[in-house]
């Protein structure tokens, strides 16, 4: 809990994860990747030093969208594919506000792909948790923006004929200033994302992979499972170079402009042949971002890509000082008899 | 040489050419010089969606018209006294709407045989019979700019651009107006480019000159300046009116503003005005389309600002899902819909009645919200301003009906003293002692909680809430307590707002019942009407839902109730099924005012020969 001093100070008694929990019951279906999610965002909260007031929630229509109802935090459970313009116009109204925005595959790429485009873009600080379960779980199960060529879904029982989208390259596509991904089931590595997303001025965008057990299950069951996950999954880490493995044993070079997937065992290659990871370089970022579709390359998991960017809400309140500097603050009888006025007196 | 001059009560002039004429211009500075004078007016400018519409076509013609007086008035007019018409085409276009032995000012060098083939004339129309039953002035308009301008060291095509203000300046001349307010502007306006502004300023000159030497006209006219309310008047339009309301609105209510917008015209003007008052805390939100403007003005709602979104009939059709939002959320939003012609992409720059059912009824479920609309283009700005107050008031959207002929139509405005406004209080709940969001006060309306408020932490959103305590209930009977709560809070507003006034007597054979941007036309004829003796009386509805609480009462002291509509009866079909009564219809969508000589027509056919 947090008292406000009179010199304005924020003193603060440490939060817990539990003081960001609402009364409310939690509805996902058992087994949910939901639930990972909504625990480490509970968990890494306290470490913010932000007075719970502070945070906003808001989502739109999905199963990832009920995550506000149980944050113990101001939010708003808004309609499907609008979070992150609502979301746009509560950060703007007032930056002092932490808002955060929960959303998933559908929401946040299909019906509201202009919104998160677009917020991406004017970097709106807004924390943008998007949970991709390739799937869309609160209608039943038809296949979403994310699903892959072929999924046969109950909308689609001889198999879609859609191309999906790639997140991470759709996010850096739309000028993201941090962009990561990350894995419902490996809880330390997103509290380490999730906290640098919350401290990134801008616009934080991450993609997490979050099982449905239901409609979807097992869709990521390569990067998670403790057998497969390490050839499968390559952990980005800002300076270091970029192996995986299960004894760390294989890399990736760049031959050329083409990244190759080597390995450190057979004495050709060893460490210092290896991409070195650097997450300011946007060229790296959308070259690490192809790999989740190139045949035989792991997934990157990690922050993808992160720079500083002014953010629009700042630029926005200074364009107002600037402008109250110039003109003067703004005078409402000054402002009602400008214009093309002349007097009409009483004879 | 020194002319007669004759004293007009009132003329009409129409300024017509291409769209790259700059006849909006034309018409602009003629009114605004005309306000300064002291005349009442006015004005109705039209131009075509196209920006640039190629040269001399039918289609691409543009118009200004203004009404001005020596007593007060309230509509820019039906027929012109003047038509200064540029080309074939503008003839063409507005020769039917000119009165009979009006006065036409053809610029003869733009009749060569080009432009009349694109006008659709087989040959010049000037000196024959066609236009035998008006005055034709023909002026070399072009040729005479060019000769003045010799010497300018700008271009041919510069220069012939410059033939409007020599258009204006004729028209000074023969309405008595003074140069000096549009030389003034020239300076101002052109400031950076030295030779345009002289350039300009002599054409106008050359043209004020010309009417003073030429044999052409034998006579000038004056208007006597209006007897207006003595005070202060600025020449505004329905856009600049309805921007103004909205910045008084947070002043009063010491809250900032946020404009939410996405461009569409004719609404885009407000967005334009808002943007450059960032010192009064302004914020405006360009956003990447209609519904994300919506969906930020909610957000925005929430954060504690004086949230507005303004647009036109294709946007208020993609905002409808997310003002059923705020609907459900209670949060006070103002949408500003400036009407054009519907359906679909329909009549951009044309007016039009096209959206008082969808505003009113236009959302899924059963979603109340107020709606109300301004009469006249300075009424935008006390309408705006009530649609903020109710909007906060009552924690609800509140949808504001401007159109096309308000936004850009223009009239003098007795600007008020910003003290004498309403006051608009605002609470924000701070207290965490007991708070419930959605329990109620004795409006039935909700508190207004902000994130950021320490012990309120709460959640809301649309899926259907308990009552008082905001949760997420599926529960049968809950639902149809809110349904109703929330109906009864809307029709609650009726106690808020002024009682319907009748215009005349008030009850007798027939009222004419009117809302929105109607009504100048509406109140004039009604008023010659009842000079001529027609047992006429009228009510103009301002407030549309709920409507004011007697006008059941109003409505049952007349046998004939006569509605005239730009719309196929919008209005009607509200009244019809609120009050259970007949009502004569009077219907014309023609993305135009309504004309007082048809509208007289109708209501004496409805009359049935009674007088």
């Amino acid at each position: 809990m947090d008292t406000t001093k009179g010199n304005g100070d924020v003193q603060t008694k440490k939060y817990t994860a539990k003081d960001f929990a609402s009364d409310q019951d939690v509805r996902w279906c058992p087994g949910c990747g939901d639930y990972s999610i909504l625990a480490q965002v509970q968990r890494i909260l306290p470490e913010l030093d932000t007075p719970k007031e502070k945070h906003v929630f808001i989502s739109g229509i999905g199963c990832s969208s009920r995550f506000p109802y149980y944050m113990d935090a101001y939010g708003v459970h808004g309609i499907h594919g609008r979070a992150p313009a609502i979301a746009s116009g509560v950060k703007t109204a007032n930056p002092e506000l932490n808002v955060w925005v929960v959303s998933g595959d559908g929401d946040a790429l299909s019906i509201g792909g202009n919104h998160l485009i677009h917020s991406l873009r004017r970097n709106i600080g807004l924390k943008i948790l998007m949970f991709n379960n390739r799937i869309y779980g609160l209608t039943k199960g038809q296949y979403s923006p994310t699903s892959e060529l072929g999924k046969k879904t109950k909308s689609t029982p001889f198999g879609t004929i859609d191309y999906p989208f790639n997140p991470v390259q759709l996010a850096l596509g739309a000028e993201g200033t941090f962009v990561a991904r990350c894995l419902d089931r490996d809880p330390k590595h997103l509290q380490q994302v999730l906290l640098r997303a919350a401290r990134h001025e801008g616009t934080s965008f991450i993609e997490i992979y979050q099982n449905c057990n239901v409609f979807n299950d097992g869709a990521f069951l390569q990067l998670t499972e403790k057998e497969t996950k390490p050839d499968n999954v390559l952990y980005l880490e800002h300076g270091k170079p970029l192996v995986f493995g299960k004894d760390n044993d294989k890399g990736v070079r760049l031959n050329g402009f083409t990244p190759e997937v080597v390995s450190l065992k057979d004495g050709k290659y060893g460490m210092s042949d290896l991409l070195v990871y650097d997450e300011t370089s946007f060229d790296l970022a959308v070259l690490l971002a192809t790999f989740s579709d190139r045949q035989g390359f792991p997934t990157p998991i990690g922050v993808f890509f992160q720079t500083e960017r002014k953010a629009y809400e700042d630029m926005m309140v200074k364009q107002i000082e600037d402008v109250k500097k110039k003109r003067g603050e703004g005078d409402l009888d000054k402002l009602l008899r400008s214009g093309n006025t002349w007097v009409v007196s009483s004879n | 040489m020194s002319k007669t001059i004759e004293t007009l009560d009132d003329v009409v002039i129409r300024f017509a050419g291409d769209s790259g004429d700059g006849m909006q211009l034309t018409g602009t500075q003629f009114t605004n010089t005309t306000a300064l004078v002291g005349n009442d007016l006015s004005t109705l400018p039209d131009y075509p969606a196209e920006i640039r519409a190629p040269a001399g076509t039918l289609f691409g013609v543009s118009s200004f018209q203004l009404h001005f007086s020596s007593w007060d008035i309230l509509t820019p007019g039906d027929h012109p006294d003047v038509l200064v018409a540029m080309n074939p085409a503008a003839l063409k276009v507005h020769l039917k709407d000119l009165k009979k032995g009006g006065v036409i000012i053809a610029n003869t060098d733009a009749f060569d045989d080009k432009n009349l083939s694109l006008a659709g004339y087989e040959g010049s129309p000037l000196g024959t019979e066609a236009l035998s039953n008006y005055q034709v002035i023909e002026v070399p308009i072009t040729k005479l700019t060019l000769n003045a301008l010799q010497g300018s060291g700008l271009s041919q095509k510069e220069m012939v651009r410059c033939k409007n203000f020599f258009a204006l300046g004729l028209m000074y001349w023969m309405y008595s107006r003074p140069v000096e307010p549009t030389e003034k502007w020239i300076k101002e306006k052109f400031g950076k480019e030295p030779e345009i502004a002289a350039a300009n300023d002599k054409a106008l000159k050359a043209g004020y000159y010309y009417g003073e030497s030429t044999e052409a006209f034998a006579a000038r006219f004056e208007v006597k300046p209006a007897q207006l309310k003595p005070g202060l008047y600025r020449n505004i339009t329905g856009n600049e009116a309805t921007a103004l309301g909205v910045v008084a609105a947070a002043e009063k209510a010491g809250i900032p503003l946020y404009y939410a917008s996405y461009p569409i015209t004719p609404a885009s003007d407000i967005l334009h005005n808002l943007s450059a008052y960032k010192n009064f805390d302004v914020k405006t939100y360009q956003a990447e389309d209609e519904i994300a403007a919506a969906g930020a003005a909610v957000g925005a709602a929430y954060a504690g600002n004086l949230a507005v979104t303004g647009t036109s009939g294709p946007g208020a059709a993609l905002k409808s899902e997310t003002i059923s939002l705020a609907v459900m959320l209670e949060l006070p939003l103002v949408i500003v819909d400036v009407q054009r012609g519907g359906p679909s992409t329909g009549l951009p720059t044309k007016t039009e009645q096209s959206d008082l059912m969808f505003v009113t009824y236009g959302r899924h479920g059963e979603a109340p919200a107020p709606v109300i609309a301004a009469a006249t283009p300075a009424d935008c700005f006390h309408m705006a301003y009530e649609a903020a107050r109710i909007a906060v008031k009552y924690m609800t959207p509140v949808y504001l009906l401007t159109d096309g002929y308000l936004a850009n139509g223009s009239e003098p405005w007795l600007v008020p003293a910003a003290k004498e406004l309403q006051e608009i209080p605002v609470h924000f709940r701070t207290d965490p002692e007991n708070f419930h969001p959605y329990a109620r006060n004795e409006n039935n309306v909700r508190p207004w909680a902000l994130p950021g408020t320490p012990g309120l932490e709460h959640r809301i959103g649309g899926l259907e809430k308990a009552n008082i305590s905001g949760n997420v209930s599926y529960d049968p009977d809950n639902h149809d307590f809110m349904v109703h709560l929330r109906a009864e809070k809307v029709k609650g507003i009726e106690k808020d707002i002024p009682l319907q006034e009748v215009y005349g007597e008030q009850s007798g054979e027939l009222l004419v019942v009117s809302w929105g941007g109607t009504y100048g036309t509406i109140r004039s004829t009604v008023d010659r009407m009842r000079k001529n003796g027609y047992k006429v009386s009228h009510a103009h509805l301002r407030y549309l839902n709920p409507f004011p609480r007697n006008l059941g009462e109003v409505l049952k002291n007349f046998k004939t109730i006569f509605v005239p509509e730009i719309n196929l009866g919008q209005l009607a079909k509200l009244i019809r099924a609120e009050f259970l009564i007949p009502v004569v219809q009077f219907n014309k969508v023609r993305g135009l005012p309504i004309r007082s000589a048809e509208l007289e027509q109708a209501i004496k056919d409805a009359l049935g020969g009674a007088k």
